[in-house]
This record gives structure tokens, sequence and C-alpha cells, in this order.
């Protein structure tokens, strides 16, 4: 409770204090350095003017265009409480303990691992040849459909961490403008030279050399979790995970009926808190599918965005589309000429006589650079030994010409 | 010339310069000035994010320092670089007179002036009057370049490895701005002030015309404000910014065109919209239905 005669400078520090929690039970993310920061706009400008305490606190605290909207409701409902006396109230309600937690806090099953299963597990073949590793990936795959969404074993983690060092994508040795020292490099480093050369008064002994840096343009996957496609989310979603966590530049898309960007979900290094926060945000998981929209929301939101510097779009899907494929065709031309290479890879054939038979097929067919399929998308291993084969030119002609 | 004292003096100044900016831009020009925090601007192409910088510059009397960013800007081109060839020069020359002291031959050929500024040097440069840094587009530099950015935009100095540290004696003021083509790190937006330049409302729009298209009639002025406010709500790929409008003002008076016309605005399409798509969808009868709104807006 504020005391009846604190000094107005101490009572405004307090609403900041307060707003700010608010603000941090709304999702917001501000930190104790951008309430200090608030606090010192506080100082400068006229706080008698509304427009100019909300611009002061909003260009101190929100740092994304995302975060504006909920920050200006944030201060309509803080500020209208205020006028009416009722902040007691609310921060009363803030300060109550949080409510407890729907489910066990992710995490727990691996910690009971660690805890109680320890000495009776088997150790795990660490040293696995190859035709042992495939047998074991049968059966994981067996137990991972059988198994809770969320909860992944730390063997299963590793597992996926091991598969997805393997990935190479197309265009994944993309030359930067940026060198780094290299004694056989092709080119001199002057810099580097004349600094070694004081070493020895002046004589130049040794000459150094650059060469330049590859390294992977950013990745964007588009996901499709409708229905038709809902036996391989899981494994879907392990591999996005795995990715996300394995390269930076990543940006993740799920779409059925509507686009979601997971990317900051994602980002989680915990597989469990990262699925739980995924499940929490997709509202259409395993519904119908309409990919002319979700691309063109896509287009038109997120494109220029994230694909630029050469990004190259991963589209995961199996083209079975409600709509009749309306927009598809025009949607994913225009894709197709905002990213450097458009791979789509198709879960659904699963036998090499597949005629591309279906609307939405048809219109996507002409407009990607590498059209690769999977034909049994039971684990991650063949997810990522079709996405690191070289791509086969002649098959993506014989697709054309069948579409 | 001194940091304005207020906001109303911030807004002024911007206002001299011929920057209609609403409250909150002026506020956060002014939180960023006076808490000497960089300015992070983002917000679509054409909304005069760049344009703020050079007003500042030019209103406070500060020369200004720009640096355009691409994918591979480094080190070199971004802030200094050793001159080699006169190091070389000098190494030569300490050997002929028979200098062959270490210590004084590194501090003499890592001296000052063999360092060759570049903008972000220059505009900490203690030497050198105060300056108005302005790092435009920063979505297009890759991310490294971001990282390097970090020391300058906390503590406005540079680290030289082989010379030292070299700080601002009078802090610049720095805007940085992007088209968000790419989203730019958490770590540089926690050090900025942030504020989204969003589309000007139509008196706003029609202030901003006033200002940079004085040679357009009032009336004229009045429609191309309510259209282009019509064609922002439509569902269009690219919306046309502000500066579009200008080019689209000067078009049309060059055509000398009084008020708007459907057939003169399908021919001008090109200079608002620049997705074909785009065009496609409004020529022809969407323009003829957006022009009869926008003569009905413009009369109110």
């Amino acid at each position: 409770m504020p005391d009846p005669d604190i000094t107005a400078k101490g009572l405004l520090s307090l609403n900041i204090l307060n707003f700010a929690r608010l603000l941090r039970r709304a999702g917001l993310p501000v930190g104790p350095a951008d309430m200090l920061a608030a606090q010192e706009a506080m100082t400068r400008i006229d706080i008698g003017s509304r427009i100019q305490v909300r611009t002061a606190l909003r260009a101190t605290m929100v740092h994304r265009h995302e975060h504006q909207e909920l920050f200006d409701q944030a201060f309509v409902l803080y500020w209208r409480a205020r006028e009416n006396n009722e902040v007691l109230e609310i921060m009363d309600k803030l300060a109550g303990p949080k409510p407890p937690p729907e489910r066990a806090p992710p995490g727990s099953r691996r910690l009971a691992e660690a805890l109680a299963a320890q000495k009776e597990r088997p150790t795990p073949p660490e040293e696995a040849q190859e035709e042992i590793d495939a047998v074991l990936t049968v059966s994981d795959r067996e137990r991972l459909q059988s198994m809770d969404f969320e909860a992944m074993s730390a063997a299963e983690i590793a597992n996926a961490k091991r598969e997805i060092a393997r990935l190479h994508l197309p265009l994944d040795e993309r030359r930067t403008r940026r060198r780094r020292s290299d004694l056989t490099g092709p080119t001199f480093d002057l810099r580097a030279t004349i600094r070694g050369s004081l070493r020895s008064g002046g004589e130049i002994v040794e000459i150094a050399r650059t060469r330049r840096v590859t390294r992977p343009p950013p990745l964007v996957v588009l996901c499709d979790i409708s229905g038709s496609m809902a036996r391989y989310a899981q494994i879907l979603l392990h591999f996005l995970h795995a990715v996300a966590n394995d390269r930076d530049r990543v940006h993740t898309f799920l779409f059925g009926t509507r686009l979601s960007n997971i990317t900051r979900q994602l980002r989680h290094r915990d597989p469990e808190v990262a699925f739980q926060l995924v499940s929490q945000i997709v509202p259409d998981w395993s519904g119908g599918t309409r990919i002319g929209e979700a691309l063109a929301a896509f287009n038109q939101q997120w494109s220029r965005r994230v694909l630029g510097q050469g990004a190259v779009v991963l589209l995961v899907t199996d083209g079975l589309d409600r709509d009749g494929a309306a927009g598809l065709s025009e949607n994913m031309e225009r894709l197709h000429k905002s990213c450097s290479r458009l791979v789509w890879l198709n879960p659904l054939l699963r036998w090499d006589g597949f005629e591309p038979k279906s609307q939405g097929i048809r219109a996507m067919l002409p407009h990607v650079d590498e059209f690769r399929t999977v034909h049994n998308l039971a684990s991650l291993r063949a997810l990522v030994a079709s996405l690191s084969a070289p791509p086969d030119l002649r098959a993506m002609d014989r697709w054309r010409l069948a579409a | 010339m001194m940091v304005p004292a207020t906001v109303a003096d911030t807004a002024a100044l911007l206002e001299e310069g011929g920057y209609v900016a609403d409250m909150a831009l002026a506020t956060t020009v002014h939180l960023a000035m006076v808490m000497d925090r960089p300015l992070f601007l983002e917000g679509e192409p054409g909304t005069g994010k760049t344009e703020i910088a050079k007003v500042l510059a030019s209103g406070l009397k500060r020369r200004l320092v720009r640096l355009q960013c691409y994918d591979g800007l480094d080190l070199a081109a971004a802030a200094y670089e050793w001159d080699h060839a006169r190091q070389l020069m000098a190494i030569r020359l300490a050997e002929a007179t028979g200098g062959t002291d270490r210590v004084a031959l590194s501090s003499d050929i890592y001296s000052r002036e063999f360092l060759q500024a570049r903008p972000l040097l220059s505009a900490i440069d203690p030497d050198l009057p105060p300056a108005v840094l302005l790092i435009d587009e920063l979505d297009r530099a890759d991310e490294p370049f971001e990282a390097f950015l970090l020391e300058l935009l906390a503590d406005f100095q540079i680290t030289v490895p082989e010379y030292g540290t070299i700080h601002a004696k009078t802090k610049p003021v720095v805007v940085l701005t992007s088209n968000r083509t790419r989203e730019v790190h958490d770590a540089i937006r926690r050090r900025c002030l942030y504020h989204w330049v969003d589309y000007p409302d139509a008196k706003r729009e029609r202030l901003i015309l006033a200002r940079k298209a004085p040679y357009v009639q009032p009336k004229l002025a009045a429609e191309i404000v309510a259209f282009v406010q019509k064609l922002r709500g439509q569902d269009l790929f690219k919306l046309p910014g502000v500066a579009e409008s200008i080019d689209w003002a000067g078009a049309l008076t060059h055509l000398n065109q009084a008020e708007l016309s459907p057939g003169a605005v399908d021919e001008t399409l090109g200079v608002l919209l620049k997705y074909q798509d785009d065009i496609a969808k409004i020529k022809g009868a969407e323009a003829a239905r957006l022009v009869t709104e926008a003569k009905a807006a413009a009369a109110d």
C-alpha cells in the first residue's frame, strides 16, 4: 500500500512499476532496464499530457510493432482504473498467487527419468552400427506414434539432434562477403600481415591469407498441419524444432485453415516447452486446409519480412486443398518469385506410379524449383535423407509434364 | 545548437524543417535526444523515416553522417580501415633510417594518421563537430554487422584493437531505420527507443502535401489525399506511402489535371502502385468507384 504522503515522484514511479507488472502479466517482455528508461523519460516530458506519457512509456517499454496493440490496450485499462481509484484492486489481483499450472511442468518426464529410472534402464548402445541403428529407428517410430504429443525422452532428443546434423539443404553453401583467416586461402590479408611483420621488426616473414565465409541462407518452413497431415504432425514438429535450434535464421509457420508463426515458440531449447507453447497458439490443429489462403496471408504479411537475403522456402504439404485450389496458383507464383529457391516436400507419395491428379497439386507444381517426396515419413532420418539428396532434375521434368 | 528543452520545441524544430510530425513521433524524437538514446524507426517504405534524420541534422545545425546498409557491409566500409599502403611505406622508411625499435615502430604505424575514418567512426570523432548519425535500412545489413553496432549504440565508442577506444566528445543523435525486410535482433532494439512510423491520417497527409508539393491546387490535393487514404484500405500487396502521394501529386500536376478523373487515375496508377497485381485489381471500375468516393470525402 502506498503511503498517503508519498511524494508525487514516488507515486509516479510506483505507477510505472505497477504498469510494468501489468505488461509483464500480459506477456510483454519488460525488463528492469526498460523501467529505468521509462522513469527517466517521465522526467523529460510534460507528464500532464496523456499522449506524451503514453508515447514515452511506449518508446521505452515496447520494442516490437506487434506488441504495440497490447501496450495501448493495457495503457487505457491501467489509466482508466487509476482515475477510478481501482488500481489497488487490480494490483491486488495481480499480486495474488499465480493460478496453478494445469499440466505438469514440461521437463518433468525427463526429470523423473533422470531421478528414478536411471539404474533400471539398460545403457543405450552408444556406438551403434548402422544396421542396429536402423532397427532402432523403427521401434522409436512406434513409440512416437503412441506417445503423448509433448513428452519426449532425453534419448529421443539426442537422437533428433544427431539426425539433424546430417541435414544438407539446397544452396547451403551460400558465399557471403565476409572473410576469415585461412592459411591456404586465395586472398591476402594486409592488416594481419602488417601486424605480424611488427614481431620481426617490420620484416614481412609470413603473408596472412583469407578465404570467403560460406553460410546457409535463411530458411523459411511452411508446414501443413491439416487433418490429412495429422499423422505426420509429431515427426514434423520434431523436425522443425531440431532445425530451428540447429541453425540460425530459421522462420517457421504452420498452416491449416489459417497461418501461425511459431518461430519464437520453437526457439525454446526445450522441445517440450516449445511444443506446449506451439499447441497453445495454433488454433487449427488437424482441421481443413486452405493452402491458397494461407499462402496469401504469408505473402501479404510475412514474405517481405522473412524472405530477404536469398531465403530458401521449404513447403511441407500434401497439396490436398479444401477450397478446390482457389487462388493457389497465383499465390504459389508470388511465393516462388520472392524467394531464391522453393522446395516442396510431399509426404503423401508412397508409390512411384503416383499421378498429380488433385487440383491443388496441379496448381502448385509449375511453381516449385524442387519437388521432393518422402515415401514413408515415419522417421526423422527419412525426412533428412529426402531433403539432403541431390535434386533429381529428370524426375522434376516428369512431374511438370504430368501436372 | 543545443538540444530542444521540451517536446513542443522538438515539434517546432521538425516543423521548421518541413517535417509534419504527430505528437507521438515528436515525443519519441525528443526523448531520444535528451536521453542520449538511439532512435529506432520502423515502418513501411515511403513513410518518411530517413527524412527525420535529415531534418534533425539541419534543425540542430549538425553534420549528417549517413551509412547506407547493404548485405556484406563490414568494418572496413562502415567504421574504419588502416591505410595499409602508407603503413608499409612507413615500415620501409624505418628500415632505411635504421630504426628497428619494435615498440616505437608499432606505435608509429598504428597512430591516428594511418586510421581512415568511415561513417561510424566519423560520427563519434572527438575532433569533428557534433553529428547526426543515420544508419539507414539496417535490415539490409547482415547479422554480424548488427553485433558490431552494439558497442557503438550503447556507449558511443568504437574500439580499434591496435589503437584503443575512441569515445565521442558530444554524443551523436543516432537514427536507425528499417523497412522490416528482416527482423532486427532484440539486442539492438533493447538499446534504442522504438517508434513505428505509420501512414499519416488524412489531415496530416494534406499538411505534408501542402509542404512538399506546394504547387498542387488545394482541391486536387484534398482529392489525392482522400483517394490514397481509400486505397490504403484496400487489400493490396504494397500500399502506397506518403512518398508515392507526393510523386502522384506531381505527376497529375504535370498532366494539367485540376481534379481527379478516372481516366487520368488509370493512366498514372503506376506512380502509386508498384505491383502489376495491385494495378490490375484497382484499374478501371474500382478506380472509378474510389474516385467518386474520394471526391465526396474531399468535399466534406
